[in-house]
């Protein structure tokens, strides 16, 4: 499965399938800061992610 | 995960509030959340003129269209922070923004106007980055809120920006700024009312709020903002909530019901060079806007 992550952009794989919750974990990324989005869905925490996804991690901390 | 109204799959949870919604009924909870906080803080009411500050970013853009869905007479403000690519680039998602809802906007260049731009203010001053563009946002917003005559100026602060600055403060023991941080500020001699409607909503579902409204923000950090302070705290403080869900809005809620910290009010006149408001001869603003425009 396909990861893009952002700031800056990049691409990373992750081993499918697998959830939103469990593939968080394993990027070491605390839920609360990103959304993540597949085409235009977001995904909740117990999502399923297939092999051939492709799931955007969007960071949702900016500042002022 | 199922939405907590119709029982459809679910598109946002919201842990603190133990619920998830699918796309509509999360709309319809942000909304409300706003409307609910203009209503429990009398921010302004449907015959007000209203002024917000835009930068480009989730959470003014879904506040301008939060107060556009309730009927609110709500105005535009971008200014043009002179940061390349970045400024024009949010400069075009606002644009995109305002023609798509016919709405007003009203954009300031700083460079034009002020002769600086924030990299310039930047390498020539000691202030951070981040500390030349909010005195400079804060002094031109309310310059041009008063100009346009407007009620109210709004401000895109959601709840993790305030929890994040009450941490600082806090941390610091911030006395003033903990006497001044309030959800309405109200106007006074040469300060433009200022309102705060999104402290009830979390960064996190600002930013999906504008995912599903279908609202293009510009995603790209600035990049300016290395070692922004704020960031630094909210990434704390979204540990705590990942923790114990909830933690974020107790903190700021409990600061908001305890009421204010007394501190004594700065005695202020006014500043030599602009007449604003100052605790000093001449304003921050104004001083910063010598040193950076020095050649």
């Amino acid at each position: 499965m396909k990861v893009i992550l952002r700031h800056p952009r990049r691409e990373v794989t992750v081993g499918a399938p697998t959830t939103v919750d469990r593939m968080l974990k394993t990027l070491d990324i605390v839920p609360e800061t990103v959304l993540v989005i597949r085409g235009s869905d977001l995904l909740t925490r117990d999502s399923l992610l297939a092999v051939d996804d492709t799931v955007e991690v969007r960071p949702v901390i900016s500042g002022g | 995960m199922r939405c907590r109204v119709c029982t459809s799959r679910a598109a946002v949870e919201v842990r603190r509030h133990n619920a998830a919604f699918c796309r509509d009924h999360f709309i319809d909870h942000v909304v409300r959340q706003v409307e609910r906080t203009i209503h429990e803080f009398d921010m302004f009411d449907h015959t007000d003129r209203l002024v917000i500050g835009v930068s480009g970013g989730k959470d003014s853009l879904a506040l301008w269209d939060i107060l556009h869905r309730l009927g609110y007479r709500c105005e535009g403000i971008y200014l043009d922070l002179g940061i390349d690519a970045y400024s024009t680039e949010s400069g075009e998602y606002i644009e995109r923004f305002v023609k798509e809802r016919d709405l007003i906007l009203r954009v300031v260049d700083l460079q034009d106007a002020y002769g600086f731009t924030i990299p310039q203010a930047a390498e020539s001053t000691r202030r951070s980055p981040c500390s030349a563009c909010g005195l400079s946002k804060r002094y031109i917003l309310n310059e041009e809120a008063l100009k346009g005559g407007y009620d109210a100026l709004v401000m895109g602060h959601n709840l993790d920006d305030e929890a994040a600055t009450l941490f600082s403060n806090v941390l610091n023991w911030s006395v003033e700024y903990l006497a001044r941080q309030k959800v309405v500020l109200p106007a006074s001699d040469g300060l433009v009312k200022k309102v705060k409607p999104l402290v009830r909503v979390a960064e996190r579902e600002t930013a999906a709020y504008a995912v599903l409204s279908g609202i293009d923000y510009e995603v790209e950090e600035c990049p300016m903002v290395a070692g922004n302070t704020v960031n630094r705290m909210k990434e704390w403080m979204a540990l705590l909530e990942h923790r114990s869900p909830g933690v974020t809005q107790h903190f700021l809620g409990g600061f908001y019901k305890v009421g204010s910290f007394d501190a004594a009010p700065p005695v202020l006149r006014s500043c030599e060079s602009c007449g604003r408001p100052t605790t000093g001869e001449r304003c921050a603003f104004c001083r910063l806007q010598e040193l950076a425009t020095r050649s």
